[in-house]
C-alpha cells in the first residue's frame, strides 16, 4: 500500500535531522497560525499564490531563494564545523553517512534552489519593466514555473524528515548513484526533485526568450535593451538548450535505478562516463546561466551609481553572446582525467581559457564606466567593487584549472572547491545581494537600511576570503574534497580559519534578516516617493514604486539607448513632463490557481515515485492532466482595468513627478 | 499579450521615432507570440532527443554479448510504421486547412484520421517492443537495448501525449467552435505533430536503416 514508506523512514535514532525537522515543522506551523490570526490567507492567495503578475512571482522566487539560502548555509556551517573538529583522533560529530548527505544537499540546494530561483526572480521582476511592457509573454505559465520550482524544493527538504538525502555529491555520479551502491531513497529524492524543478526552468526559459524577443515597448530595438535584458536573454537561451540534457541524464539514471536498465551500470555494457558527459553538457552552461544575469546586474549598478552610460555597451552585448555560445564548448574540462587524450583535452582547455577574454572585456567595461563618473558609494556599488576585486582572482584560478596537466594535480581537491566558490560567491552571490538592495525599493516602495547593508557586505567579503583562501592552500597540499575526517593535524589551523570565515558569512546572513526587519520597521524614514530612488537610467524607474499591476499606464515610447535617462533629462531641461497621453482601459491576465494545483499533483506524484507507491503516482498524473483540461476549458482570460482607474493613478504619478522635477530643475 | 492590444499591434504605425530595425513596433500580437513560444519549446525538445541520440550512438555497440541491431530490426515492419506516422502528419495538415475554413465536420474527420493513423503507428511500435522483449531482447539485456528502448520509447511517449492532446482538442473544437485561442492551440498541436515526424525520420535513418545494413 505505501511502498517503501514505513515508520523507519522517520530518523528517530538520529537526533540532528529529527530535531531540525521538528523545529522546521513547528516554525512553519507557527507562521501558518500567525497568517491565520492576522487573516492574511485570502490576501496571500489572491495577490501572491495565484498571481500571474511577474513582479509578485519575482518576489516569491526571491523569498524562496532566501529561505533555501538559510538551509544551504546550515549545511555549509555543519561541514566546516565537522572538518574543524574531526582531526586526528577525533571523529567529529557527524557520522560519514550523514556528512555525505550534507555536502550533497548543500550543493544541490545552493545551485538549484538558491542561485537559480534568485536569478530567475530578478528576471521576473525586472525584465518586463525594463522592456517597458506589462507582463511576460505567458503569465500563467510563469506561475506554473514558480510552483514547480517550489515543489522541487519541498521534496528536497522533505528528505530531512522522511528517509534520507543522496550521499553521492551534488551531481550524483554513477556508478555510486546506481541502485547497487545507493539502494536507499536518497538518490531518488534528488532525481525526482530535480526533474520537477527542471520542467519549471525550461518553461521559464521559453517564457523569457519569447518575452525578450517578441514583446518590447515601441522603439525598444535590440541594441536599446538594457544589458540586464541581454544577459537574461543569453541565460535563458542556455537554459533552453542545456536543461533538456539534464533531464535526459537524470531520466536515464532513473531508468537504471527503477527498471534495471544499463546506461551507467558497471555490468551489461553500461558506460558511466556517458553520464559525466551529459551532466556536464548541462553543468558547465549552468554556470553561465547564473553568472550572465549577475553580470547584467553589475552593469546596471555600474552605470547608475557612476552617473554615466555603461562604457562599451555594444562590446558588452557582444561579449555576453560570445560567452553564451562558447559555454557549450568547454564541458570536458570537468573531467580531463577521463583520459580522452592530449588533443581533446587541449581543445577543451583552450576553449575554457577563451571564455576569459569576453569576461575580461566586461571587467574593463565596468572599470571604464566608473572612470570619470561621479561614483556614489551605495551598497550595490560596494558589491560591484568587491566583485571585481574577488572575481578576477577566481577567474585566474579557473584559467589555471583549464590547463590539463595542472588539473590532473588538483582534480577533485579543495583547490577546486575554493575555485568554484570563488567565482560563484564573488560573481553570483555578490550580484544577487547588489540586485536585492538595488531593486528592493522598486518592489516595496522603500529602500533598505544602508548602514546594515554595508555591514552585511563586509561580512560576505571578509568571510568569503577567510573561508576559501585556506582551501586553496590545502588543495595544493593534496587535500581532497568531501572528507569527513582529516588525518593530518597540520591542516587544523587552515581549517579553523575557514570555519571562522564561514561563521562570519553566517553573521552576514543573520544581519540580512535583521536589515530586512529593521528596514520594514523604519520604512517611513526611507520611502521612495518618486519611484526613482537611485537616479536610474532604465525604464523600471519610470513607474511608481511599487509599480501598479499593469506597470505602465501607456507603454513608453523609447528613444535612444538609455530609455528613461533620455526622457528624464529632457523633462528636467524643459521643466515639464511629456504631454498627458490618451489613457485606455487595460486588459490584464486573471490570477489562477492552476499553477499551485498542478504543483500539488506534481509533488504527490514525485513523492509516490520516490517511495514506490505506484497507485498514488498514477493518481497524481491523472490529477495533473485533469487540471490542464479544466484550465484549457476556461472562457475568461483577462480582466479589464477601467480607464478611470488608470487615469487617476497616472495623474497622481505625474503630480509627484512634477514636484520632484521642479526640485531638480531648481537645483541645476 | 491581450486581445485589446492585439488590434492596434497589427497596424501599429510607430510615429515620432526613427525606424530602428527588428522588433521595434511594440509587443507582437498573441497570434505571433504563442506559436513563437511553442517553437522554442519544440527546439528544447529537439535538444532532449539529441541527447538521447548521443546516448544511443555511444552505446550502440555495447551489446554485452546479446543481440545486435541487424539481428533485431524488421525493415518492412518499420516501413509500414513510418508510412502510418507520415500519413498521420499529412492528414493533420488537411485538418488544419479545414479548420482554417471553419468546416467543423471535415476538421473532426481529419483529426480523427490523424489520431487513428497515430494509433496504428503506436500499435506497431508496441508490437515490435513486445516481440523483442519476448525474445529476451528487453531493455535490461544490454546497454545498447537500454538506449534503443529509451530513444524510441521516448518518441512513442511523445506520440501518446500527442494523442491525448488531440482527443482534448477535438472535444474543445466541438464544444467551443473555432475560437481564436482554440485555433492557436490547434496550430501548436500540428507543429508538435510534424516535429515528431522529423524526429522519427532521424530515428528511422540512424536506428533502423543503418542498423540493418548488411
Amino acid at each position: 500500500m505505501f511502498g517503501r514508506l514505513t515508520w523507519d523512514a522517520i530518523p528517530f535514532n538520529q537526533p540532528i535531522p529529527l530535531i531540525t525537522s521538528l523545529v522546521v515543522i513547528l516554525a512553519l506551523g507557527g507562521v501558518a497560525l500567525w497568517i491565520t490570526k492576522i487573516k492574511a490567507w485570502p490576501y496571500l492567495w489572491h495577490e501572491y499564490i495565484t498571481s500571474t503578475d511577474h513582479k509578485r512571482l519575482g518576489i516569491m522566487y526571491i523569498a524562496l531563494a532566501l529561505l533555501m539560502l538559510v538551509r544551504g548555509f546550515a549545511d555549509a556551517i555543519m561541514m566546516r564545523a565537522q572538518q574543524s573538529l574531526a582531526i586526528g583522533a577525533s571523529q567529529g560529530y557527524l557520522p560519514p553517512e550523514h556528512y555525505n548527505q550534507i555536502f550533497s544537499a548543500h550543493g544541490t540546494i545552493m545551485i538549484f534552489f538558491v542561485a537559480m530561483p534568485f536569478v530567475i526572480g530578478f528576471m521576473n521582476f525586472v525584465v518586463p519593466l525594463q522592456l517597458g511592457v506589462r507582463d511576460v509573454a505567458f503569465p500563467t505559465m510563469n506561475n506554473v514555473s514558480f510552483w514547480l520550482t517550489a515543489s522541487g524544493a519541498l521534496l528536497v527538504n522533505l528528505s530531512l524528515f522522511l528517509g534520507e538525502f543522496a550521499r553521492t555529491g551534488w551531481l550524483a555520479f554513477p556508478p555510486l548513484s546506481e541502485k547497487a551502491f545507493s539502494p536507499g531513497v536518497g538518490v531518488d529524492y534528488y532525481l525526482v526533485a530535480l526533474q520537477i524543478s527542471g520542467v519549471g526552468t525550461v518553461l521559464t526559459a521559453v517564457n523569457f526568450v519569447t518575452t525578450i524577443l517578441k514583446t518590447r515597448a515601441p522603439g525598444m530595438s535590440y541594441l536599446r535593451m538594457p544589458v540586464f535584458c541581454w544577459t537574461s536573454l543569453a541565460s535563458c537561451l542556455i537554459m533552453l538548450a542545456a536543461f533538456p540534457v539534464l533531464t535526459v541524464a537524470l531520466a536515464e539514471l532513473m531508468l537504471d535505478r527503477y527498471l534495471g536498465f544499463h546506461f551507467f551500470t558497471n555490468d551489461g555494457g553500461g558506460n558511466s562516463m556517458l553520464y559525466m558527459n551529459l551532466i556536464w553538457v548541462w553543468g558547465h552552461p549552468e554556470v553561465y546561466i547564473l553568472v550572465l544575469p549577475a553580470f547584467g546586474i553589475y552593469s546596471e549598478v555600474a552605470a547608475t551609481f557612476s552617473g554615466k552610460p555603461l562604457f562599451g555597451y555594444r562590446s558588452m552585448v557582444f561579449a555576453t553572446m560570445v560567452i553564451c555560445i562558447v559555454s557549450y564548448c568547454v564541458w570536458l574540462h570537468h573531467f580531463f582525467t577521463m583520459g580522452a587524450g592530449g588533443d581533446i583535452n587541449a581543445v577543451f582547455g583552450i576553449a575554457s581559457m577563451v571564455i576569459g577574454i569576453p569576461t575580461g572585456v566586461k571587467i574593463y567595461n565596468w572599470l571604464f564606466t566608473m572612470y570619470g563618473g561621479r561614483v556614489r558609494f551605495n551598497v550595490p556599488m560596494y558589491y560591484l567593487i568587491g566583485f571585481m576585486l574577488t572575481f578576477v582572482g577566481g577567474g585566474l584560478t579557473g584559467v589555471l584549472l583549464a590547463i590539463p596537466p595542472v588539473d590532473f594535480i588538483v582534480h577533485n581537491s579543495l583547490f577546486l572547491v575554493a575555485h568554484f566558490h570563488h567565482v560563484i560567491i564573488g560573481g553570483v552571490v555578490f550580484a544577487l545581494m547588489a540586485g536585492y538592495t538595488y531593486w528592493f525599493p522598486k518592489a516595496f516602495g522603500f529602500t533598505l537600511d544602508e548602514r546594515l547593508g554595508k555591514i552585511v557586505f563586509w561580512c560576505w567579503f571578509i568571510g568569503f576570503h577567510l573561508a576559501f583562501m585556506p582551501l586553496y592552500v590545502l588543495g595544493f597540499w593534496g587535500a581532497t574534497r568531501r572528507m569527513q575526517h582529516i588525518s593530518d593535524p597540520s591542516w587544523a589551523p587552515w581549517l579553523n580559519v575557514a570555519f571562522v570565515g564561514a561563521a562570519i558569512i553566517g553573521l552576514g546572513i543573520v544581519l540580512t534578516v535583521v536589515q530586512l526587519l529593521y528596514s520594514i520597521k523604519t520604512r517611513d524614514q526611507r520611502r521612495d516617493i518618486t519611484g526613482d530612488p537611485w537616479d536610474g537610467r532604465t525604464l523600471e524607474w519610470l513607474t511608481l514604486s511599487p509599480p501598479p499591476h499593469y506597470n505602465f499606464a501607456v507603454l513608453p515610447d523609447v528613444h535612444g539607448e538609455e530609455a528613461y535617462w533620455t526622457r528624464k533629462q529632457t523633462a528636467i531641461k524643459q521643466d515639464q513632463l511629456i504631454d498627458e497621453p490618451d489613457y485606455q482601459p487595460i486588459e490584464m491576465p486573471l490570477s489562477t490557481p492552476v499553477g499551485v494545483i498542478c504543483a500539488f499533483f506534481a509533488t504527490v506524484c514525485g513523492f509516490a515515485i520516490i517511495w514506490y507507491i505506484w497507485w498514488l503516482a498514477i493518481l497524481g498524473l491523472i490529477g495533473a492532466f485533469a487540471v490542464f483540461v479544466w484550465y484549457a476549458w476556461r472562457d475568461e482570460h483577462e480582466h479589464i482595468i477601467p480607464v478611470e482607474e488608470v487615469r487617476a493613478n497616472a495623474r497622481e504619478r505625474r503630480r509627484i513627478r512634477m514636484e520632484h522635477l521642479h526640485e531638480l530643475s531648481q537645483s541645476t | 499579450m491581450t486581445t485589446a492590444s492585439e488590434a492596434p499591434a497589427v497596424g501599429l504605425t510607430h510615429q515620432g521615432s526613427e525606424d530602428t530595425g527588428l522588433g521595434h513596433r511594440g509587443p507582437a500580437s498573441k497570434s505571433i507570440v504563442v506559436p513563437y513560444g511553442f517553437w522554442l519549446f519544440i527546439l528544447s525538445d529537439m535538444v532532449l532527443f539529441s541527447a538521447l541520440f548521443a546516448s544511443y550512438a555511444t552505446l550502440v555497440h555495447a551489446t554485452d554479448g546479446g543481440p545486435a541491431t541487424n539481428q533485431l530490426f524488421d525493415r518492412e515492419l518499420v516501413a509500414v510504421e513510418t508510412l502510418a506516422l507520415l500519413s498521420s502528419s499529412f492528414v493533420c495538415g488537411l485538418a488544419m486547412i479545414a479548420a482554417k475554413r471553419k468546416n467543423m465536420q471535415l476538421t473532426q474527420v481529419w483529426l480523427l484520421l490523424t489520431g487513428l493513423t497515430g494509433l496504428v503507428f503506436l500499435g506497431i511500435e508496441l508490437f515490435e517492443f513486445g516481440k523483442m522483449i519476448g525474445e529476451g531482447a528487453g531493455p535490461q539485456r544490454s546497454a545498447f537495448l537500454s538506449s534503443f528502448f529509451t530513444l524510441v520509447g521516448c518518441h512513442g511517449a511523445h506520440v501518446t501525449a500527442g494523442l491525448l492532446w488531440l482527443g482534448t482538442m477535438m472535444a474543445q473544437i466541438w464544444a467551443k467552435g473555432f475560437r481564436q485561442d482554440i485555433i492557436r492551440r490547434l496550430l501548436c498541436f500540428s507543429v508538435f505533430w510534424h516535429a515528431l515526424d522529423i524526429i522519427w525520420v532521424a530515428i528511422f535513418t540512424i536506428v533502423y536503416l543503418i542498423g540493418t545494413l548488411p
